[in-house]
């Protein structure tokens, strides 16, 4: 509750101010995080590849909300729109005019790209809670629009659209998802090494001037309607990404696939991974796909009060999600050396 | 060398012998992944939470009717293991839910999992993993399609053959109709209209004088009514889920309309529209049913509902016995029991659908009197007759014969 009467009360303060080193994790850590989502498929059963696959493009898109709440301060719940959006294009362009499905995902996220950018110019007069309440209707109005009529005979109206799933390419002995894993895993690395990159460079230093104070930020000279636009555009172009990658995934794209709830999952995802810490989007993801599943398993009447109580502990006991465990386990280890 | 060869050969004949006496033994018992001497594992996918989780009464009523044929001693000897998975009407949600259940639980079958964007999304896995995808929860018409997906089947009557039956009965009783449609804009309001449609045939341009669409997120739809009265149109087709539907009923008495007015059988729950409606609003409208409404008095000491009562009130208190869904759970489990018992010893994926297409006059004492289950190899629309139905006093009356329609997908 804390984080929602700050915003109120003193603007964008929830999102601490994050230095930008420690948006990202050690060289060692990254490659045994790297070698373990490689080697693991290789043992693992179909359906944990592609549960692992999922766990993949929910962290993209939970990335995609980390760089523009954690890097330049702004708040959306309208996310499930632009992952809607991305996978419909997908989708269209897979089913419809049989383009392969790599080039679809490029397409995906410069269009999402090109409406987060158009949506950011409005949402640019609006900051914190208010923000969050424009996106919201975005989020509400997707479903809707993906129904309209004459949009119907691309996107099959309300009965969705069910996607073929790629085979693996040159011949490989590969089943469909493991080939599925690998190639979401290169889209999702590409992608990660580019945020990082992107927050470390000029734009990055943009966003964060204006996350930490939008009035220091423009006396600096930072063009606070750009930057602020861009990291709107560039969130939402990785949604979109996300959301043609899980189209592939899931074979089936419908408007009741890309409700609030989806935006809200990712948000939760965000803040349980660690707002601002790149690497707990993945964590965040797991939390959102794996902890439904074992509050069904405690209880099944009451799974949604089972898992509120375990987000409740979660939040209480590390506020900070998935970063603050990191960090205290780091001082652990720093302290085990030095014994 | 030749000892070594004695002996390998002398080996071989003993595993050729063995092989051969458990292909006997496995001539007589035949399972699939999900299916041994003792259990059968049946995967079910409901939306327990979520905007639809008033459905998921219906998982319970089935989880509750499977305990009691396992304390009944279960199935030819084999006790049915219910694996009911929670999807909150989200259909990736489903597709992960589904996978979980082939792959990781190994179910023999998925058995109605519930609504039509869920089941869309898992229509093509489960037939190309050639697992059934049984008697699913959705009325839309394309689950009777055994050419294309002779893993898929449907149970309820789909909606299209709703709408004809009460298109033949329009174009019979009243051939200069002008037809007003409420529907709600989903594939559910579509496929009604389509029925409408259909069944009206060349004359759906001329009869159709208005049709009118809503969104569930709508707080009422009062204004809609209101607008298809100035049509003019003297019948009303009420394409509505139960909340609406209630609403539709009370503004048009409001504003003194009195079209021929046709319910759509989702709705027609004494006990959550025509209550709340009020009476004396509903009466004479006409609606279609094929199973006995708990909250009609005219069943109170029908034979079958007493046996669903005391069901109820054994293994499922906590159900709602005025609630439509206990009734659909425990109809639907009773068919696929019938099913496994008609399957005997041969518990493989492919002898399932063969039963399931082999029901022949099939029925549980929740139908209406004269509705029977019937499929075969190229019809997958186990129940597809209803019975006209036409609201008097605080209970629907039936008139007319049984009416079958089937509409493939």
């Amino acid at each position: 509750m804390s984080a929602a009467e700050d915003v109120v009360t003193e603007g964008n303060e929830a999102v601490e101010a994050v230095p930008k080193r420690a948006m990202t994790l050690g060289l060692g850590t990254s490659l045994v995080v790297l070698l373990l989502l490689v080697a693991v498929p290789l043992f693992a059963k179909n359906f944990i590849i592609f549960q692992m696959t999922q766990l993949l493009y929910l962290g993209l898109a939970v990335l995609a909300l980390n760089i523009l709440t954690g890097g330049s301060g702004q708040f959306s719940l309208g996310q499930s729109a632009f992952y809607g959006i991305g996978a419909y294009v997908t989708a269209v362009m897979m089913e419809q005019f049989n383009i392969p499905y790599f080039l679809c995902l490029p397409v995906a996220g410069v269009l999402c790209f090109g409406v987060g950018f158009l949506f950011g110019q409005p949402a640019l007069r609006l900051s914190g809670v208010y923000l969050a309440l424009a996106t919201f209707a975005l989020a509400t109005a997707m479903p809707q629009l993906l129904k309209l009529n004459f949009l119907e005979p691309w996107t099959g109206g309300v009965q969705g659209l069910v996607v073929t799933k790629p085979d693996a390419p040159f011949g490989l002995k590969m089943s469909q998802d493991m080939w599925l894993y690998y190639f979401t895993l290169v889209v999702v690395l590409a992608i990660y090494v580019f945020s990082v990159n992107l927050l470390r460079s000029r734009s990055g230093r943009a966003f964060m001037a204006i996350r930490d104070n939008e009035i220091a930020a423009s006396a600096m000279g930072v063009n606070v309607a750009l930057y602020k636009t861009l990291a709107f555009g560039v969130s939402a172009g990785i949604t979109g990404v996300a959301g043609g990658l899980s189209a592939i995934a899931v074979q089936f794209v419908a408007p009741d696939s890309f409700t609030i709830t989806l935006a809200i999952q990712l948000f939760l995802g965000m803040v349980v991974g660690g707002v601002g810490w790149l690497p707990g989007s993945i964590v965040g993801a797991a939390f959102i796909i794996f902890v439904p599943n074992i509050a069904e398993g405690v209880s099944k009447g009451l799974s949604g009060a089972v898992f509120g109580v375990i987000l409740f502990i979660v939040i209480y006991l590390v506020p900070h999600g998935a970063r603050q465990v990191a960090i205290l386990g780091q001082q652990f280890a720093g302290r085990l050396r030095r014994n | 060398m030749p000892a070594v060869i004695g002996k390998l050969a002398a080996a071989s004949l003993a595993l050729a012998l063995i092989t051969a006496s458990t292909s006997i033994a496995s001539a007589q018992k035949k399972y699939d992944t999900g299916a041994t001497d003792t259990e059968i594992k049946i995967g079910n996918i409901m939306p327990y939470s979520g905007p639809a989780s008033a459905y998921g009464q219906i998982g319970r009523t089935e989880a509750a009717f499977f305990k009691m044929i396992n304390d009944q001693g279960g199935i030819n000897g084999r006790k049915i293991n219910f694996i009911s998975y929670d999807d909150g009407y989200s259909p990736p949600k489903t597709v992960e839910q589904a996978r979980k259940l082939v792959e990781s639980d190994e179910v023999l079958l998925i058995f109605n999992s519930l609504g039509t964007p869920p089941n869309s999304a898992i229509h093509k896995y489960m037939n190309s993993k050639k697992v059934p995808q049984l008697f699913v929860a959705t009325g839309a018409t394309k689950w009777n399609d055994p050419k294309d997906f002779p893993w898929t089947m449907g149970w309820q009557p789909n909606y299209q053959s709703e709408t004809q039956i009460y298109a033949k009965y329009i174009l019979k009783n009243m051939p200069n109709a002008k037809i007003a449609v409420l529907y709600q804009n989903d594939d559910y309001g579509k496929d009604y209209l389509k029925g409408l449609k259909d069944g009206l045939g060349a004359k759906a341009s001329t009869m159709i004088v208005a049709e009118e669409s809503y969104e569930t997120t709508e707080p009422t739809v009062d204004n809609h009514i209101v607008k298809l009265k100035s049509t003019g149109a003297d019948v009303f087709m009420n394409i509505t889920t139960p909340k609406f539907a209630a609403q539709a009923i009370k503004k048009i008495a409001e504003i003194g309309w009195k079209p021929t007015h046709f319910l759509n059988n989702v709705s027609q729950s004494i006990g959550s529209v025509m209550k709340p409606a009020g009476f004396e609003n509903g009466q004479d409208i006409i609606s279609a049913a094929y199973l006995k409404d708990p909250s009609d008095p005219q069943w109170k000491d029908d034979p079958g509902m007493k046996t669903w009562r005391e069901f109820m009130a054994k293994y499922f208190p906590e159900g709602d016995t005025l609630a439509g869904e206990p009734i659909v759970g425990y109809a639907v489990a009773q068919t696929l029991v019938q099913v496994l018992k008609q399957c005997g010893d041969n518990l493989t994926r492919e002898n399932v659908m063969k039963e399931a297409a082999n029901l022949k006059d099939f029925r549980t004492e929740l139908l209406l009197p004269g509705i029977k289950i019937n499929t075969s190899p190229t019809d997958f629309a186990p129940i597809s007759s209803l019975q006209l139905e036409r609201f008097k006093g605080e209970k629907w009356q039936l008139f007319g014969d049984v009416i079958s329609a089937d509409a493939g997908g």
